[in-house]
């Protein structure tokens, strides 16, 4: 008898003593990571591993609210938007910022997010609100995926880069471009979505065995393709990437430069402005969120100019307020993109899984 | 690894002979139990809440829908033409990559074991670095080796990217050090004599060490290649990276249908399967273990080793480092290179860059190099935990069995605890990530977001390590020195203080350095765990490589020689304060 209580005594103090460990854990962390009490002055945003901001604008923010903002990094776009419908009800955080246009309507049909009207969203086009009417979303930021060329191996060979999804068909562009697989990311998904914008819900198909034919070289990852394959990045020039042409964003060569020692006088790589798929990013205040008020807060900030302005350096993505201005380094070495092919998110939701799914069996068997 | 090495170890000890001898046998049992138990409430409570709960938890939301259980989806899935595919190429990699690095690694485990030379302690290190490194760093680095203008390239033209031979090749890289340490430790020790004498008494060279040594090292070889098929069958990073879109394994799977799909029931199927595809290696693992020969006469190993005889050897040795620097040093170097690498030759750009939060462009809030201050930081937590919860573990593992009819039981739910302290390492890091998402999020276990969840996530990957590590050398403490204590008045805390930790003492040092250093390397379930902005050093590589531009690339490649050189520092450290009986274990 004795034998037994002794047993469950210890295993019960034990149980105790690993959950004090762990609370202690908790809430002696980094600084920002206290417990999120009901009277909590911190606003947790969740977003996916590409978001940034500089440390000097979240300050502003906390000056101004009084909230101090904790990012939360929880993996790619898709992951970390699967983590928050997993743990709908009880979410990690009280905003969620990296929905688009490609995931929205898992979201919505998810019942992730409280409606809310951010301050300030007249400055951002009816054109990029993805949810209106009812506010679901708060667009932040949009951003084209578009084939990208290495300047020097055209003009090497004097041959014009190609400026259209038709041209990549072409033979003079034969076994020169590496996409990404639709299935594993979001650009190479933007590049399928592009393409059955463009050719229709059938055409697209016929094109894509075009490009087969022509040479398409497909991976798994954005990193793989831009760092390893392509030719015309940092990357891929320290890789010896062989292929000219990448599925990458338009915003990709004033990274090129911004990152290089010296800085080059021209991007080394341009942006093919005939094959560009928008892309539009929102945030959402998360249903169970336990400061809303400060997550209300924090959507109005986000799509204020100081941060709209602080976005395109950081994430290189392009602001959607309209009195944001762009900085020098965008206006000096990015292309605009005149008429970037979009598409309906409930359309994209309808057809997704099977465009995909044809896409493999056509291209990857 | 390791895993298996360290049981060798019972059988020199000898003076393992008294358990189970006690001289209060009949009472034994009932004491023994209660303090077994007391021993255990940790360590299970630690399992039963940071990963039986959390992976029960997301494979029942996969298998349950409202109320009940739908376990026909189960048949369902493993019937599907592309998961069949899957599983027939998770299977077929794993044996041959199992059997390529047994092939490969064999004589290097010889040469470590026999062979006296210059630099073998370097060596041991070097072929070590691969086995605690992140996939993500390997998996560049291999690219570089195998791909367009790598070293085979510039050589021969070969290029073996996204094909099946730089998975294969890879995984012989991660896991050379597997044999070497578990074969090669083993051999050192085996006492030449034997065979010796074998071929005095006439018998050839080949048939002396086919009948002699051969059997006496079977299954030390049977415990690494089981190892390394666990730890080739659960695949991710390497495959991910190096496998292109035609070549999934089960892990890979497992993390497309739970992280982007997010088709849970398929993911609760795929790891069940894997489940018990693991839980099936271990048992026979364990078994292999139980069956070692005791009658082995070992030796120091200080005796074994020799300078290389005659030219066989020294072709031999000459093969074995040719081998070492092509697979292992090459990649490694090659990452090195790019490091220094820059625009204008060769320098320290990337390596300054570190040092700046600006210079990485807001990728981080921090400059880099503090990463290697956080993976200090969360590998030192982790150490912690890993060593309170492995030791307690382990004591309990160690006490003596009684010698009653129900100590059977207790001895098979005790082996049966061995054996579940293993599976985190067989159990898909998303699953457990995923699991803890899900169930973490209540206080007082409100972790999701927590930083101790990622020393938490390590430590279930150091646990068994550590576990490995001390057991075998509990098991050796003579119990009559603890009785003899106790009978003189000693309360049990001080006969631990004074009998036990003066024995234990270095290879708790050494389950404490593995622990570190795997935990300094872990990426699976630490990339899994969201956390707030101070990543670790392999998420911080994975992150620099996620992003365009020149210095991020770079600054990648410094990050991960500066993890190289980490993980080597501490391996080296461990050689030097390694147990003197069992060389080659960690």
């Amino acid at each position: 008898m004795s034998t037994t209580k002794k047993i469950a005594v210890t295993a019960l103090s034990a149980l105790l003593g690993a959950s004090t460990l762990a609370a202690c854990g908790g809430g002696s962390g980094d600084g920002s990571a206290g417990a999120d009490g009901g009277g909590s002055r911190t606003v947790t945003l969740v977003a996916h591993d590409s978001f940034n901001a500089s440390p000097e604008v979240l300050e502003e923010f906390t000056e101004e609210t009084g909230h101090t903002v904790r990012v939360l990094k929880s993996g790619d776009a898709v992951e970390a938007l699967n983590k928050e419908i997993l743990t709908k009800g009880s979410p990690q955080g009280d905003v969620f910022f990296g929905v688009d246009n490609t995931t929205l309507s898992r979201a919505l049909g998810n019942d992730l997010f409280t409606p809310y009207e951010a301050e300030g969203l007249e400055r951002v086009p009816e054109a990029v609100r993805l949810d209106p009417g009812r506010h679901r979303v708060t667009p932040v930021d949009s951003g084209d995926i578009c084939v990208n060329y290495d300047r020097k191996y055209f003009a090497d060979r004097d041959l014009a880069p190609p400026q259209t999804l038709d041209d990549l068909a072409e033979p003079a562009y034969r076994n020169l471009l590496v996409v990404e697989n639709p299935e594993r990311s979001s650009p190479g998904l933007g590049f399928l979505l592009g393409t059955a914008a463009a050719y229709g819900d059938d055409g697209w198909q016929d094109y894509w065995k075009k490009l087969r034919a022509n040479g398409v070289k497909v991976v798994d990852s954005w990193e793989i393709a831009y760092n390893q394959e392509f030719s015309g990045s940092a990357g891929g020039r320290a890789a010896k990437g062989d292929r000219p042409l990448v599925v990458s964003y338009a915003s990709s060569p004033p990274v090129e430069v911004l990152y290089a020692e010296p800085r080059p006088k021209t991007a080394p790589t341009g942006v093919s402005t005939g094959t560009c798929f928008r892309q539009i990013e929102a945030a959402g205040l998360l249903a169970g969120a336990r400061n809303e008020a400060g997550g209300r807060a924090l959507l109005d900030f986000l799509i204020s100019k100081r941060f709209q302005e602080d976005m395109p350096l950081n994430m290189f993505v392009n602001p959607v307020a309209e009195d944001a201005e762009l900085p020098p380094l965008f206006a000096e070495f990015g292309e605009v993109v005149a008429e970037p092919r979009t598409m309906a998110p409930e359309k994209i939701a309808e057809n997704r899984d099977q465009w995909i799914q044809s896409w493999s069996s056509l291209v990857l068997r | 690894m390791v895993l298996a090495r360290p049981e060798v170890a019972e059988a020199p000890a000898g003076n393992a002979g008294p358990r189970g001898r006690s001289p209060s046998r009949g009472k034994a049992f009932p004491r023994g139990a209660a303090a077994r138990a007391a021993l255990l409430a940790l360590p299970v409570a630690f399992f039963a809440l940071f990963f039986a709960f959390p992976v029960a938890s997301i494979v029942g939301r996969g298998l349950r829908a409202g109320d009940s259980w739908h376990l026909g989806r189960i048949a369902e899935v493993v019937g599907r033409p592309d998961i069949l595919g899957v599983l027939w190429f998770t299977l077929w990699q794993a044996l041959a990559s199992t059997g390529l690095t047994l092939l490969i690694a064999l004589p290097g485990a010889y040469v470590l074991a026999r062979l006296d030379f210059p630099g073998k302690d370097l060596l041991r290190a070097v072929v070590t670095v691969p086995f605690v490194l992140p996939t993500v760093v390997v998996g560049t680095a291999f690219l570089a080796l195998l791909g367009r203008g790598g070293l085979l390239d510039a050589l021969w033209g070969v290029r073996l990217d996204a094909t099946v031979w730089a998975i294969l090749l890879a995984h012989v890289f991660f896991n050379y050090a597997v044999v070497v340490r578990t074969v090669g430790g083993l051999w050192a020790q085996l006492d030449p004599r034997q065979e010796e004498a074998a071929r005095v008494l006439g018998a050839g060279r080949f048939t002396a060490w086919r009948r002699v040594t051969l059997p006496a090292l079977a299954p030390a070889v049977a415990a690494a290649a089981l190892m390394v098929f666990l730890f080739t069958f659960t695949s991710f990073g390497v495959v991910q990276i190096l496998g292109g879109p035609a070549y999934t394994t089960l892990e890979v799977e497992i993390y497309r249908q739970t992280a982007q799909v997010l088709d849970l029931p398929t993911a609760a199927v795929l790891t069940l399967v894997q489940f018990a595809a693991v839980g099936a290696i271990l048992a026979v693992h364990a078994r292999t273990v139980r069956r070692r020969e005791t009658a082995l006469r070992l030796v120091d190993p200080s005796h074994t080793a020799h300078r290389p005889r005659g030219a066989a050897q020294r072709a031999l040795l000459g093969s074995v480092l040719a081998t070492v620097g092509l697979l292992i040093a090459a990649p490694l170097a090659v990452l090195v290179e790019r490091s220094f690498g820059g625009p204008g030759g060769y320098g320290l750009v990337f390596y300054r860059a570190l040092q700046s939060a600006e210079a990485s462009g807001g990728t981080f809030l921090v400059p880099p190099l503090e990463a290697v201050w956080n993976s200090l930081r969360y590998a030192l937590a982790a150490t912690a935990i890993a060593l309170l919860v492995g030791s307690l573990a382990a004591a309990a593992l160690a006490l003596p069995r009684s010698a009653s009819g129900k100590a059977s039981t207790a001895g098979r739910v005790v082996r049966g605890f061995d054996a579940l302290l293993m599976l985190p390492l067989g159990v898909s890091a998303v699953t457990v990530g995923f699991g803890f998402l899900i169930t973490l999020d209540e206080p007082p276990l409100e972790l999701r977001t927590s930083w101790i969840l990622v020393p938490l996530a390590q430590a279930l990957v150091g646990v068994p390590f550590v576990v490995r590590t001390m057991l075998p050398v509990l098991r050796a403490v003579d119990a009559r020195l603890r009785e003899a204590a106790a009978v003189l008045g000693a309360s049990p805390l001080r006969v631990w203080r004074e009998v036990d930790l003066p024995l234990v003492r270095r290879a708790l040092l050494v389950a404490a350095g593995f622990a570190f250093a795997v935990s300094l390397g872990e990426f699976g379930a630490t990339v899994f765990i969201a956390r707030p902005d101070n990543p670790t050093l392999p998420v911080a590589v994975a992150r620099l490589l996620g992003r365009p531009g020149e210095l991020n690339y770079g600054q990648a490649m410094a990050l991960s020689t500066i993890l190289m050189l980490v993980c080597a520092a501490a391996l080296l450290l461990l050689d030097r304060l390694r147990p003197d009986r069992s060389a080659g274990e960690f």
